[in-house]
């Protein structure tokens, strides 16, 4: 099973846990309802769409408020530190938190008591916490744009905001940075880095890039990035090898872009809705290409 | 006892540092012209709760004063404006894993016709031309992205709060960034 960790972007979001469902364009764990704008619910409702289209169990979601004071993210911090050793998830993904190298680390100390070990994904904040912590290598997915990319790939960055000029964030140097981020041991097994072209990498190079098909406006719509890690994360939890989950869902969240048809201002809720037309083609196609 | 030279050289198996263990990635340093600012910061910042101390700065700090206060460098936004309304804002915030890094400055702007799209950093905003209205904000990673994603679209630039005022973290100081970029391009 599944499980999603991450925040809602508000205040006085309890601390709850639960299977989601979708329900009239929200994302509902429990009695809660959360409008899918970006961010965790986005990536939630995402992965509750793949999941369905693929007759899998829906994801089991653990989730708090926070709007950037950290003070959610810090309780449930401490709840998967406290409580994640008993469980029995086969992937996980961490999401929005607030970067915060300690409690990362008691947390990485819970998930190495689980056994057998799940797979471990991370994005956003909780990446940037587990690439400050030293502890990259834990991870079995990083899935960063290009400009958290050159924060991985500067060894010195302690966040995105100072990741430095002379790295410069371009698609052009999407190789030298991948490059950077292993040498150094800031990236996971496996690196799914979003932009223009989608690059699956490990390290020892890049795999597979997806460019198509192509919508420019997709690169504004916030959320985008957080739908594509919720379709990975479905997959890897399906038991598909990382690399071609990566490609697969790709190419996926691509398609459902191009269905949306795409202005930069669409929101992201309009793409979410084509995900699992866009899946089922995408897989459909796989077995077709075997 | 003997140090074996080959022992130092050969690459160490990296395990997670225990918790509390001193690592401090996640840091920052302020920086304040004489003492008696660092100490008023210090009062301030500790009466509503801050996780800070005071400690002597590195050799890499030219400026300021023989101290500085440690801060949790993600949370600098917020704390900024905290210093801001006690009247005794820093000279500089630097990390404390690397005290001459500097934000990032560079802004990448992409033409879509009608809407202009500005990232800095790891943050984009993107305004309808012609009304001067914000529809979207994609990038970040900290919590107050989507929050300020939620209260910022829809609205033209003239309207939308900032997210110097109501942002938390360096995603949002970013987002800062592309926001006044977007107000100088539009």
């Amino acid at each position: 099973m599944l499980k999603i960790v991450g925040t809602v972007p508000e205040t006085d979001f309890p601390l709850v846990s639960g299977e989601a469902a979708l329900e009239n364009g929200f994302v509902t764990v429990g009695n809660k309802r959360i409008p899918v704008n970006r961010g965790t619910p986005a990536l939630l409702a995402a992965a509750t769409c793949a999941a369905k289209a693929l007759d899998r169990p829906a994801p089991f979601a653990h989730l708090v408020g926070d709007t950037g004071l950290g003070h959610g993210s810090r309780r449930l911090y401490a709840d998967l530190a406290e409580n994640l050793g008993g469980s029995d998830f086969g992937t996980i993904i961490f999401h929005y938190l607030q970067p915060d190298v300690d409690w990362h680390n008691r947390v990485l100390f819970a998930l190495e008591k689980i056994n057998p070990r799940p797979a471990l994904i991370a994005d956003a904040g909780f990446m940037y916490a587990a690439k400050m912590s030293g502890q990259a290598k834990a991870y079995d997915l990083f899935t960063p744009d290009i400009g958290e990319l050159a924060f991985l790939a500067d060894k010195d960055a302690p966040h995105p905001f100072y990741a430095r000029g002379f790295i410069l964030h371009r698609e052009e140097r999407v190789l030298d940075m991948i490059q950077r981020a292993y040498k150094h041991g800031n990236a996971a097994g496996c690196l799914l880095v979003k932009g223009e072209r989608d690059y699956v990498a490990g390290p020892d190079g890049v795999h597979e890039t997806v460019d198509g098909p192509v919508e420019e406006a997709m690169e504004a719509v916030g959320g985008t990035g957080d739908t594509l890690s919720g379709i990975v994360s479905v997959l890897i939890d399906s038991s598909m090898d990382i690399r071609q989950a990566c490609a697969a869902a790709a190419r996926a969240n691509r398609l459902a872009g191009r269905y949306a048809r795409p202005t930069p201002a669409t929101q992201v809720g309009e793409i979410i809705r084509h995900i699992p037309r866009a899946l089922n083609e995408v897989l459909v196609q796989k077995t077709l290409d075997f | 006892m003997t140090l074996s030279l080959l022992g130092l050289l050969k690459p160490r198996e990296r395990k997670p540092e225990r918790p509390g263990s001193g690592l401090n990635q996640d840091r920052g340093f302020l920086v304040f012209e004489n003492t008696s600012e660092v100490i008023r910061a210090e009062s301030a910042l500790k009466a509503k709760g801050w996780r800070i101390r005071v400690m002597g700065p590195p050799s890499e700090i030219q400026r300021g004063c023989d101290l500085v206060i440690e801060f949790p460098l993600i949370e600098e936004l917020d704390i900024l404006r905290e210093l801001l309304a006690a009247g005794v804002s820093p000279l500089q915030a630097v990390p404390v894993t690397s005290p001459l890094l500097s934000p990032v400055n560079l802004f990448q702007v992409k033409d879509f016709g009608p809407y202009l799209m500005v990232r800095a950093a790891n943050m984009k905003l993107t305004v309808e031309r012609a009304t001067r209205i914000i529809v979207n904000v994609s990038g970040g990673g900290c919590p107050d992205v989507p929050y300020l994603a939620g209260e910022m679209t829809g609205k033209t630039l003239d309207a939308a709060e900032s997210p110097r005022e109501i942002g938390h973290t360096l995603c949002g100081y970013a987002l800062q960034l592309a926001f006044e970029e977007a107000v100088r391009r539009c």
